[in-house]
């Protein structure tokens, strides 16, 4: 046969799996990245735009993001509302539970918040309607939460694409909602009284304590309680699990009720604390405003890690709310943001490639003549497995 | 036909690793139109060997001659090429296609097939065109395989899926065939089926290959058998001139002496009754049937069997981790004269199982609960005032897994992929130690400091080779991870012990470390089940050994008195009278030697 003669050629590149990948290397990979990306971003701007160059991208970066304390303010207050969304989403991902719904699990509270102070503010006492809205905030987020977890553990259907829809039904209920409190306005409801913003200027504190708080009771959590403990043994050993008797599907809902509450308090502060207005209309504008999704690459780029999820939803956040002064200042649009992020997002993401796998060429020498052939694709990576 | 050679290998050696050789210096051959069966125990290379020929492995030294000529198999494209078919254990089919089209799948369009552009021949030769499904059908109605082939696989059994793979293999030309245990999925009828498919291309000069490890099926089939054994090859045989006694022989070897250190079991007590428990799979075959036992405090009961005879299922079954599982397993937990504990039983239990007269005082007096105060009868059961007349006896058919465990019944199974049954492969071995226990106590935090002092004693005691304790479990060698494991189960002060394939993967010196801890559990009384593949460790080991065959018990015998031979026969067909011996005729045994 004349095909077993045939010489097996080495494909151009190959990857091979990097092991014991030590954490200094890791990082230096990291911050590497992180320099590229800002550098990326830069030239990017620069050929957009005449009006930017080098040193105004750098200048305009920075003050964006640290340039007064207002402005730090409001950098810190929305780190912590990206933190806590990334710490509610988390404990499903470290059970394996695929929870993309984050979006829709906090806009239920948002809207839960909202309904409750829509109808009953000024009906009844200040406090009352806040206590009130914060309980309907987390109760809707559970249950919004919960629903997809008992239909995983009951018939064990697909999570990610339940939470994901999941997600839509939740602004378009909000929608409804506020097409029913004003019918001719302009799609967003704001509260003059009856939340917790109207009472006094705490908001800030109010947010950013409750996302240290959050942090470190995740961190503890996860490290050194009971369920954190069972929560990774199902998520990295199912069979392991079955065979010490854990139950695996009281470990869902439940990891999947703590998520909920997370979420919840996440929609509540949004609406009765930060913006003291609720939004959501049918072309996906949400006072959630797509955090619930950036909140997933944030858990994911730390490991699942809650004091690393500082650090990253922290470079998210300054990359945004720097590059939306570098935009306004060029007159660049509202879309120049997200681009950056973008950028950002690919360095990052490309990384945990780089640590995790060795690429090799083929080297150049021995070329017979009949083996000029065109040269293989390059080979797939390997799904990693998250860890 | 007959005398030509088919395939005829040469000095086949084929090692993974540095460690396994899995095939040793093999000569065999096959015969054009015949039928050779393989057999050998697991393990014995009859695997390997066949996947050198198919293509999948290539062969570190040794060569392959197909039809008088020396071949080179590289890929299944070689082996397709010099038609060479295998059909795996595991089917490679889509199931959302006809079994029509799963065949024709990957077909090439021939050159000269129909007219106009080539893009047009293409259609009409992979969508339009229904003849090369009636050439098709006629294959099958040649072989009179009685399948309707416009049928979607995920409605077929898995019979027919196999009946599916075979006419791939032959409609793409195969005429040396390769089945891999093609009878381990299927019903005694479908077999027969099977064989008389087999039969009837054998006399169409058909060669073919069938591994399988059942005796009764290579008498009925076969031409000739080739037995490995560890990865030689023993012997070639005509089916017509051997007995399954030499074939059983030849396939397990001579006995070897190991020198495990084996007591009499020191009056040993019944400890888990199992009666009538069957096993029924998700795919709903029966895969223990009707199975009847009893394992006794002190000793170590082998359970022997060809792999995937039901030893799994059943001691899934035991442990309550089978949901299909029926029968009865009674659990003697050994009580009495211990305190009774709030551990297991509430107050309110502890009165009512007073009433029953079930416990008495350390003076001997019966415990009379009706005329005392509640917190007398607690201070008592927490003094350890308050003992049980007799063993404890439960039934487990409606216990969760869990409380089962609590109970004192441990399985440690190990299969080959331990880090997935019982340990958690990117968790520390002192976390790894919390599995068992962490629930304890009503702190909502865990506690890692036990943990952490089982970890550096099973560390130190075992000899466990690990940087730290803090290393995850999955970066440690086989062994390692083995001794992790088993330590952690004994750590727990088990009564009943279920290891399964404990020392498979490990070393010489790590598998006496394993014998010995077993032992060492046998001493104190605990009821050992030792799932086991090596028969001359079961031997050796074990006080009685129950063999396993297809789900069935196919009896219960003296390890001190059995030879190899008989147990051998009895793993590849339950006879007609089941011997079981019990511990009744061990302790008169013990009295007689003592």
């Amino acid at each position: 046969m004349d095909n077993n003669s045939k010489h097996v050629r080495e494909p151009l590149v190959h990857l091979t799996r990097r092991l014991n990948v030590s954490a200094r290397f890791a990082w230096l990979i990291r911050i590497g990245a992180f320099v590229l990306s800002i550098l990326v971003c830069c030239l990017v701007s620069c050929l957009l735009s005449g009006k930017v160059s080098f040193g105004f991208f750098f200048k305009h970066l920075f003050e964006g993001a640290f340039g007064s304390g207002m402005l730090v303010r409001a950098l810190l207050r929305d780190l912590s509302i990206l933190l806590l969304l990334a710490l509610a989403v988390t404990p499903c991902f470290e059970m394996r539970y695929w929870n993309i719904g984050g979006e829709g699990q906090a806009m239920m509270g948002a809207f839960g918040c909202a309904l409750i102070v829509s109808y009953t503010s000024g009906k009844m006492p200040v406090w009352g309607t806040i206590v009130l809205s914060f309980v309907t905030a987390l109760v809707m987020a559970v249950i919004w939460a919960v629903i997809p977890a008992l239909f995983k553990a009951k018939w064990n259907t697909n999570e990610t694409l339940l939470t994901l829809m999941f997600n839509y039904i939740a602004i378009c209920l909000g929608a409804y909602l506020i097409k029913k409190v004003v019918p001719m306005g302009t799609g967003i409801l704001n509260f003059d009284s009856g939340t917790l913003s109207s009472l006094g200027s705490g908001d800030f504190w109010i947010i950013v304590s409750a996302a240290v708080v959050m942090t470190v009771v995740m961190f503890v959590y996860q490290k050194y309680s009971k369920h954190g403990y069972e929560i990774s043994v199902v998520g990295e050993a199912p069979n392991t699990a079955r065979y010490v008797g854990i139950n695996t599907k009281r470990v869902v809902v439940r990891t999947l009720f703590l998520c909920g509450l997370i979420s919840g308090l996440v929609g509540f502060l949004l609406v009765s604390v930060k913006d003291a207005s609720f939004l959501s209309d049918s072309t996906m504008q949400s006072t959630v405003a797509g955090r619930g999704f950036t909140a997933v690459l944030i858990s994911w780029l730390a490991h699942f890690h809650p004091l690393a999820m500082v650090l990253t939803s922290f470079l998210v956040v300054f990359i945004t709310r720097g590059a939306t002064q570098v935009g306004n200042m060029a007159r660049l649009g509202n879309s120049y943001a997200g681009m950056m992020v973008g950028i950002f997002f690919f360095f990052i993401i490309a990384t945990e490639f780089f640590i995790n796998f060795k690429i090799h060429f083929r080297p150049k020498a021995e070329k017979k003549p009949h083996e000029t052939a065109p040269t293989e694709p390059e080979q797939k990576p390997v799904a990693r497995d998250p860890e | 036909m007959g005398n030509q050679l088919a395939i005829e290998l040469v000095g086949i050696t084929k090692a993974f690793g540095t460690k396994v050789v899995a095939n040793k210096n093999v000569n065999m051959d096959l015969r054009e139109g015949e039928i050779l069966s393989i057999l050998g125990e697991n393990g014995s290379g009859k695997t390997t060997l066949m996947n050198m020929i198919a293509g999948i492995y290539t062969p570190d030294s040794g060569k392959i001659i197909v039809r008088g000529e020396e071949a080179v198999i590289k890929s299944p494209i070689d082996a397709f090429n010099l038609h060479i078919g295998m059909i795996h254990q595991h089917f490679k089919l889509v199931d959302l296609f006809t079994a029509a089209d799963n065949i024709l799948l990957g077909e090439r369009m021939p050159d000269d097939y129909g007219k106009g552009p080539k893009f047009f021949r293409w259609i009409k030769f992979n969508h339009l065109s229904r003849d090369r499904v009636k050439k098709l059908q006629s294959t099958v109605d040649q072989y009179g395989f009685g399948i309707d082939l416009s049928r979607k696989i995920y409605d077929m059994s898995v019979s027919e899926k196999q009946t599916v793979e075979i006419i791939k293999v032959l409609y793409r030309g195969a005429d040396i065939l390769i089945l891999d245990e093609p009878t381990a999925v299927l019903t005694p009828q479908e077999i027969d089926k099977l064989f008389a498919v087999l039969r009837k291309m054998r006399d169409e000069g058909k060669s073919i290959i069938i591994i399988t490890h059942k005796l009764n099926e290579v008498m009925a089939i076969s031409d000739r058998v080739c037995v490995l054994r560890k990865g030689e090859h023993i012997a070639t045989v005509e089916t017509a001139k051997t007995t399954e006694k030499e074939l059983t022989d030849m396939m397990v070897g001579q006995k070897i002496d190991l020198n495990i250190n084996r007591e009499l079991p020191d009056n040993p007590k019944p400890r888990l009754l199992i009666r009538d428990m069957s096993v029924v799979n998700k795919e709903g075959r029966t895969v223990v049937n009707k199975v009847s036992f009893d394992v006794c405090g002190g000793e170590i009961l082998g359970i022997a069997g060809i792999s995937g005879n039901g030893q799994k299922e059943l001691l899934e079954g035991i442990a309550g981790l089978q949901p299909k599982a029926s029968g009865d397993v009674i659990f003697h937990n050994p009580k009495r004269d211990r305190p009774v504990t709030f551990y297991h039983h509430d107050l309110k239990k502890i009165k009512a199982m007073a009433a029953e007269g079930r416990f008495h005082y350390p003076n001997g007096e019966r415990v009379d609960l009706t005329n005392i105060k509640n917190k007398e009868i607690i201070r008592l059961v927490e003094d350890e005032q308050i003992l049980f007349y007799e063993d404890e006896i439960i039934d487990l058919k409606d216990k969760s897994p869990r409380e089962i465990q609590e109970l004192g019944i441990k399985l440690s199974f190990v299969p080959e992929d331990r880090l997935n049954m019982g340990l958690v492969g990117s968790m520390s071995i002192v976390d790894n130690m919390m599995l068992r226990s962490y629930r304890k106590g009503n702190s909502v935090f865990v506690n890692r400091k036990r943990p952490k002092q089982l970890a550096d004693d099973i560390i130190r005691d075992l000899e466990v080779v690990t940087p730290n304790d803090m290393v995850p479990v999955r970066r440690l060698s086989g062994g390692n991870v083995q001794k992790v494991l088993v330590g952690r189960e004994i750590a727990s002060s088990p009564k009943v012990l279920m290891a399964a394939y404990p020392v498979r993967g490990l070393d010489i010196n790590s598998s006496y470390t394993i014998y010995n801890l077993l032992n060492s559990q046998k001493q104190r009384n605990v009821a050992v089940v030792y799932v086991g593949e090596d028969l001359d460790v079961l031997l050796a080991l074990c006080d009685r050994i129950l063999v396993l065959c297809g789900g069935q018990v196919s009896g219960i015998v003296d390890a001190r008195k059995v030879t190899k031979e008989e147990v051998g026969l009895l793993m590849t067909k339950v006879p007609d009278k089941i011997q079981n011996y019990t511990y009744e005729e061990m302790q008169e045994k013990g009295e007689d030697n003592g």
